[in-house]
């Protein structure tokens, strides 16, 4: 890294486009990250951030525009290239083979065999120098998710990149873990580094950074200093206008049991997730059950095994409304009561190239009269789709478009609504508002607290603490295939949680809050 | 003048039909050039291809019945492939109902039982889609790749056809030849059109065609084999289970198939040979996806291929070798598949596409 005297511009982008069939990702994007600040760059999902990374990496070509580095005009026509030229990437989806070493992973991702000399050693030291400690010799399977990271880290430091981007680095952290993140970042930028914070998160964004550029549609809305705006105001910038509030919370009588589920035990199919132990819940009729955890403590195991799209050992395994249904099918199941929204939106909870009516079928047709003798109605079905469209207000030209040509706010409107309108009195939801913008995200927490006011139970799994806190009568704490008794809101705060969410005890989960506290 | 391929949005109406057009003029070009350079006239050669199968009655009732076995298992196919299951044997299925139709006929011989050219396609059906269920069930139960066994399976059929021609359904009065008796009048399919070769069975392609468009367009279990072919994952969350598509495939392209080849043994060729088709399974693979795996695509490819083998055989009547008439046929072929980039992207010259851009 080539020193520059702090605030200099090390990254200048300006007049960046960048044109996809059908979309126009960046359209005369410029943006600055001078030596020694963080910056944020705030955009809803389809906003251009990650089109403009790419850019930024060499891995897509901009239709126009210029990049400078340093004050110099830069050809980042190669990610090899952006790497030389001093911009390192710590991508949100890890790169990581889960059956090699640490240091066999960073190994591989180097450009040239001699910078492998001494390669333990230097990990070793740059883990102590920025506080990211991984052991060389340990296998990335047996590493947390939060240690992938940081692996994925020390990978990009090796570089010693002058100018480095995180693209949604928080979104797979414990709390405690985000807190470890951010005192590296600002050491990083501390040592007049330009640092680049990608993050849909207001809050974060407030406490971390010192300047944020907003995205909206592809273009740039504005750009602030931290010190001169706030979390409504940069909220307003990011989806152009009003924040609408959430429905407050209202408490509710325990109901009767509708979903429960009785020491489920299941080995997973993915060799590195740990299946489910002895998991036992409850979720009555007028509760949201929040399930929280990192994701791969067991997440995909519990949802297939609630769903039905896996059996369970035992047909008492699993009860809706009092019946035995662990070894019946996800049909027989929605038959019984039970909806589900999974957490893939495309190409799981809708097919991609059917239309919205058609894709209306899929789920409905198990608790709606929309099938006569076998025959498909097409009028019931349409009906049905329009009334979802409608209720939901699903942005889109008719109902004959196919579900791949929505955005992702709008296609989860629309499957929430065809699970919501298909009346179960169990809804199971799988990380509803991921991915999606602001307006959808209000208008999803009020579908799931008009199911439960109207006496549904509602099992909601989902990776942002923030939605679970404001949604959830109880939280319980999914980790390594265990879950925790769950807690009652009131108890529930972000500490306690995330300690249980990195494993520990219910007792030293208590313990350790009101310490902390 | 460089030019790029860009993907389009949505699929050109234009170039969806245009396309097989622009392909069969390029093909026809080809082949002008083509017969030109082995010293044959090309309008001759042209003409036996395109013209000559369908200039006359009789030769417009072969074209039709060269296309219903094609057609009839096409449709089977397309059901299937759109659901991801791939069965490749409906050759070794259409051989079964061959033995299972002859073997009724041969039975029922001399006894002057009518109609019992019925009761040849049943059971021709019926044996078909027995053949067809040993894939389904190995998918099904052991998870076996069934392109693999549904292929291997043709071949146990043609060797059960052969051995049964050689010994238990062999013409007792047919001095050993590896054939069986001739059916009796009334275990062979009637005819259709006086003084051709085209049978009532023709009748059933048209019924087939409606019946299996409706089934995929309108009914539950259509939809389900569709939902299962485009989005696996999605079939599961909805609770399609996997071996239910397997089977309804299957069994529906070894009836086709089965029936199929009841109606040849009962119809064209009148008796059990050990060999009975052209490969007829095989090539309604390729009609299968040349119609789009669509059932009035299927149709209109089947007649298309019928058209080309006919004019094929006739232009070797020409003196143009079988090769060179085969070279042909691969290359109206391939053309067709390769027109079909037409229909998803769109040709651009690269000064025009930022003019493009800046307008849109």
């Amino acid at each position: 890294m080539s020193p520059q005297p702090a605030g200099s511009v090390r990254l200048g982008i300006s007049g960046v486009s960048k044109q996809y069939p059908g979309c126009l990702a960046n359209d005369n994007v410029s943006f600055e990250a001078g030596a020694g600040e963080i910056v944020a760059l705030l955009g809803e999902n389809g906003a251009g951030k990650s089109t403009l990374v790419k850019i930024a990496y060499g891995l897509v070509a901009p239709d126009a525009g210029r990049i400078e580095i340093d004050g110099h005009p830069a050809a980042l026509t190669s990610p090899a290239a952006a790497r030389a030229a001093g911009i390192g990437v710590v991508f949100q989806h890890f790169s990581l083979f889960d059956s090699l070493t640490v240091l066999e992973n960073i190994s591989l991702g180097l450009d040239t065999p001699a910078a492998r000399a001494n390669l333990a050693d230097r990990i070793r030291e740059i883990g102590t120098r920025y506080g990211l400690s991984v052991e060389p010799d340990s296998i990335v399977a047996d590493l947390s998710v939060g240690e992938r990271q940081r692996v994925e880290i020390v990978r990009v430091l090796l570089q010693d990149p002058s100018i480095l981007i995180f693209d949604e680095p928080t979104s797979v952290l414990t709390p405690q873990a985000i807190e470890g993140l951010f005192g590296t970042l600002r050491q990083l930028r501390d040592e007049g580094r330009a640092i680049v914070f990608i993050s849909h998160k207001l809050d974060e964004i407030m406490s971390l950074c010192d300047r944020v550029t907003v995205l909206r549609g592809g273009r740039v809305v504005g750009s602030v200093p931290i010190g001169e705006t706030n979390t409504k105001a940069l909220a307003q910038m990011m989806i152009g206008h009003e924040v609408p509030d959430v429905a407050q919370r209202r408490d509710l009588a325990g109901g009767p049991v509708r979903l429960a589920a009785r020491g489920l035990t299941m080995s997973s199919q993915n060799p590195h997730a740990p299946g489910l132990q002895n998991v036992t819940l409850e979720a009555r009729g007028g509760e949201i059950l929040g399930i929280a955890g990192v994701a791969g403590n067991g997440q995909e195991d519990l949802l297939a095994a609630l769903s039905g799209e896996r059996l369970a050992a035992t047909e008492t395994a699993i009860e809706l409304e009092g019946a035995p249904v662990g070894r019946l099918g996800p049909g027989a199941r929605r038959k019984a009561g039970m909806a589900f929204v999974p957490g893939e939106r495309l190409g799981r909870g809708a097919v991609p190239p059917m239309s919205l009516s058609d894709n209306g079928f899929l789920t409905a047709h198990w608790r709606l009269p929309l099938v006569r003798r076998g025959v498909l109605s097409a009028r019931a079905g349409a009906e049905f789709a329009d009334r979802v469209i409608e209720r939901f207000q699903v942005a889109t030209r008719s109902r004959a478009t196919a579900a791949q040509a929505l955005s992702g706010g709008n296609l989860q409107r629309f499957i929430v609504g065809r699970e919501v309108l298909s009346e179960p009195s169990v809804l199971i939801v799988a990380y509803p508002t991921w991915g999606v913008d602001v307006a959808a995200v209000a208008a999803i927490h009020e579908a799931l607290i008009g199911l439960r006011d109207a006496g549904a139970a509602i099992v909601l799994m989902s990776e942002d603490l923030d939605e679970l806190l404001a949604l959830s009568d109880r939280i319980a704490v999914l980790y390594s295939g265990r879950m925790s008794a769950p807690l009652p809101i009131a108890d529930c705060g972000k500490e306690r949680l995330g300690l249980l969410m990195s494993g520990a005890t219910d007792a030293e989960a208590a313990g350790g809050a009101s310490h902390a506290a | 003048m460089p030019l790029r391929l860009v993907p389009r949005t949505r699929p050109s109406r234009l170039a969806q039909y245009g396309a097989p057009v622009l392909a069969l003029v390029f093909t026809v070009a080809f082949g002008f050039v083509l017969f030109l350079s082995i010293g044959r006239d090309p309008w001759a050669a042209l003409h036996a291809y395109f013209v000559a199968p369908i200039s006359s009655a009789f030769g417009l009732s072969e074209l039709l019945l060269t296309a219903l076995p094609l057609a009839l298992i096409g449709l089977g196919l397309a059901i299937g492939f759109r659901a991801n299951v791939w069965n490749i044997g409906a050759e070794g299925q259409l051989l079964l109902g061959a033995i299972g139709g002859g073997a009724v006929a041969l039975a029922l011989w001399g006894e002057g039982v009518p109609g019992t050219f019925v009761l040849v396609c049943l059971t021709g059906a019926l044996a078909g889609m027995a053949w067809a269920a040993i894939p389904a069930f190995l998918k099904t139960r052991f998870n076996a790749n069934e392109i693999l066994t549904s292929l291997m399976l043709i071949y146990v059929a043609d060797h059960l056809l052969s051995w049964l021609v050689h010994g238990a359904l062999r013409n007792p009065q047919g001095f050993g030849f590896p054939e069986s008796r001739l059916f009796s009048p009334e275990a062979l399919m009637p005819i259709l059109w006086p003084g051709t070769r085209l049978h009532i069975g023709w009748l059933l392609l048209p019924v087939a065609a409606v019946a299996i468009w409706f089934m995929s367009r309108h009914t539950l279990a259509g939809y389900r084999l569709r939902v299962s072919g485009l989005s696996p994952n999605a079939a599961a969350y909805a609770g399609f289970s996997q071996p239910q598509s397997v089977w309804i495939s299957f069994l529906l392209t070894g009836a086709l198939a089965g029936l199929v080849g009841a109606m040849e043994v009962a119809g064209p060729v009148g008796q059990l040979l050990p060999e009975i088709s052209p490969g007829y399974g095989f090539a309604a693979i390729i009609v299968a996806f040349l119609g789009r795996l669509s059932p009035l695509g299927v149709v209109l490819a089947a007649h298309l291929l019928a058209l080309i083998l006919i004019g094929g055989e006739n232009v070797q009547l020409l003196g143009v070798p079988i090769a060179v008439a085969q070279l042909f046929q691969g290359v109206l072929l391939v053309a067709v598949l390769a027109s079909d980039v037409l229909v998803r992207y769109r040709i651009v010259r690269i000064g025009q596409l930022e003019t493009d851009e800046a307008a849109a």
